[in-house]
């Protein structure tokens, strides 16, 4: 019976860290796809270079702006340039129809529209390009992916706390005498309800440390026939992380474990 | 030591099994509690163990208010009790040696402490060269000394014991009954549950007679006050 539970949360588990390390690959993907989708800040004509180039300290200073970079009308006429393979067709143009420009990075994309308004009160700020939509869809995809990935682990956390209780209950039951026979005699509840306690968290562990290994190899299976087929997404190596997913797997086991036989042995009630 | 005023315990299903007992049980005492089937002297056992309330009535066993002890304070009780049943209750894979021990290990007690009252208690019921049967190798009679002993492990005030005879034949029950007429003189309160008439009457000790949940006669001399 513990062996099969033991299975069973080995199971759960895989599929709660398989969701968990998922969730955290599509983040950091999500991650560097925000972190290109900058802001442009186009700076007025009526202000020279050195003016423009001053204003940098001011744009810093607003709330949730982790970077700015100056772009000056050459290098945007060269980056505009270089778009396109015929520079013929734009001989004649002059870098005085570019407008100096601030790339603007924001530390949370969540707060974009408000750093956008927050930019357009800086004075010298012309006009700004921001792709709201973009961020709202990121923002959106976020939240769905945490919503799932979190009912995903409630869900096989509870399966596995009702399981360990069934398996304390029969082992409980095995040993009703000596438990009738404590209760007798005066022992305290949690005297009697220690041991079991303390079975169910190692069983907890083990489960834990099985499904740990299990995963790790799985993981970089996987890693690698990614990479190799999708080479534009890059995996989060399982060795970064390992410390912290060990950890979450043994908290999760023993809490499993925990939980699910703290209930297993119940105060008979005074009839 | 037990004081019962008035108590009545009608159980959820409506069975009326005690209809206002008044039983006062001195310490050092050696009571019978006798009566037909169904008279309701588990129950009274039960109110005095704490596994089952009363409904009604006082209720005070060596000092606890059984109408006020929380749950969570149960165990305090029951340290100062030895309960006896009518089927042993022994640990099957445990020996005789290990039954009794367990519960002074479930207190605590220490282990030098534990080997020397161990012998002791399995001694006074005569059972010290049995130490490392289990208790499928002994017969009824023996069983339930060793059910005796482990009630008198940890010392108790009160040892109540119900129908501690029914599972044994009648020349070793009144062997039994003298063992807890032995352990009464050595100061300890005991309080037996029974409905053997016969048993009863070998001895002079006082006896509570139930019947339909009502106490019908509380004096010495037998059953029925006669012999
Ligand atoms: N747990 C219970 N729930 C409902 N009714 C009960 C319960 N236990 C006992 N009774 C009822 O209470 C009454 C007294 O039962 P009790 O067990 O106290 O009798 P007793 O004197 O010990 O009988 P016996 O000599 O057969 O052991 C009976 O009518 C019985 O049906
Ligand atoms: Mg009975």
């Amino acid at each position: 019976m513990s062996f099969l539970t033991a299975f069973t949360m080995i199971c759960c588990l895989i599929i709660m860290g398989t969701c968990a390390l998922l969730t955290l690959n599509v983040q950091q993907i999500i991650n560097v796809l925000e972190d290109e989708n900058q802001m442009v800040a186009f700076v007025d004509e009526a202000l020279s270079d050195e003016e423009a180039r001053a204003m940098e300290k001011e744009l810093l200073a607003i709330d949730n702006v982790s970077e700015v970079r100056f772009v000056t009308r050459e290098e945007a006429m060269v980056n505009f340039l270089d778009r396109y393979d015929d520079n013929s067709l734009f001989e004649d143009v002059d870098s005085s129809v570019f407008r100096n420009r601030y790339l603007i990075y924001v530390e949370d994309i969540v707060f974009m529209e408000q750093t956008q308004n927050d930019l357009a009160g800086v004075y010298g700020v012309a006009k700004i390009n921001a792709l709201l939509k973009v961020a709202k869809g990121f923002v959106t995809l976020r939240n769905i992916l945490g919503v799932v990935a979190l009912s995903v682990f409630v869900v096989l956390f509870l399966i596995s706390v009702i399981l360990m209780t069934s398996t304390m209950k029969a082992a409980a039951h095995i040993r009703a005498t000596e438990i009738s026979i404590m209760r007798m005699v005066g022992a305290t509840k949690s005297f009697i309800r220690w041991p079991f306690v303390l079975e169910g968290m190692l069983i907890g562990l083990f489960a834990s440390l099985c499904a740990f290994l299990l995963q790790w190899g799985g993981y970089n299976l996987l890693a690698e026939n990614i990479s190799g087929a999708l080479s534009f997404i890059t995996v989060i190596p399982f060795e970064s992380i390992i410390i912290p997913v060990l950890v979450a797997f043994c908290a999760v086991g023993v809490l499993e474990g925990m939980f699910g036989s703290v209930g297993a042995v119940k105060d008979r009630p005074r009839k | 030591m037990i004081t019962l005023k008035n108590v009545r315990k009608t159980y959820e299903n409506g069975a009326d099994a005690l209809k206002g007992i008044n039983l006062e049980v001195a310490d050092g005492e050696f009571i019978f509690i006798v009566g037909p089937s169904g008279s309701g002297k588990s129950t009274l056992t039960k109110i005095l163990t704490g596994e089952v309330c009363p409904t009604d009535g006082e209720v005070v066993v060596n000092g606890f208010d059984m109408n006020r002890i929380r749950r969570s304070k149960l165990h305090k009780l029951r340290r100062t009790l030895g309960i006896i049943f009518q089927d042993f209750r022994l640990i099957e894979n445990k020996t005789v040696y290990q039954n009794v021990e367990f519960v002074m290990r479930v207190l605590g007690a220490k282990p030098r402490k534990i080997k020397e009252r161990v012998r002791y208690v399995l001694e006074l019921v005569g059972l010290d060269h049995k130490m490392r049967c289990m208790p499928e190798e002994l017969s009824g009679g023996e069983q339930q000394r060793v059910a005796i002993a482990r009630a008198l492990a940890n010392n108790p005030k009160l040892i109540i014991a119900d129908e501690p005879t029914g599972n044994i034949d009648p020349e070793l029950s009144r062997e039994l009954m003298a063992l807890l007429v032995e352990i009464n003189k050595k100061g300890t309160t005991v309080l037996v549950v029974t409905h053997e008439e016969e048993l009863v009457n070998e001895f002079t000790n006082r006896v509570v007679v139930i019947n339909s949940g009502r106490i019908v006669r509380d004096g010495t001399g037998g059953y029925y006050g006669n012999v």
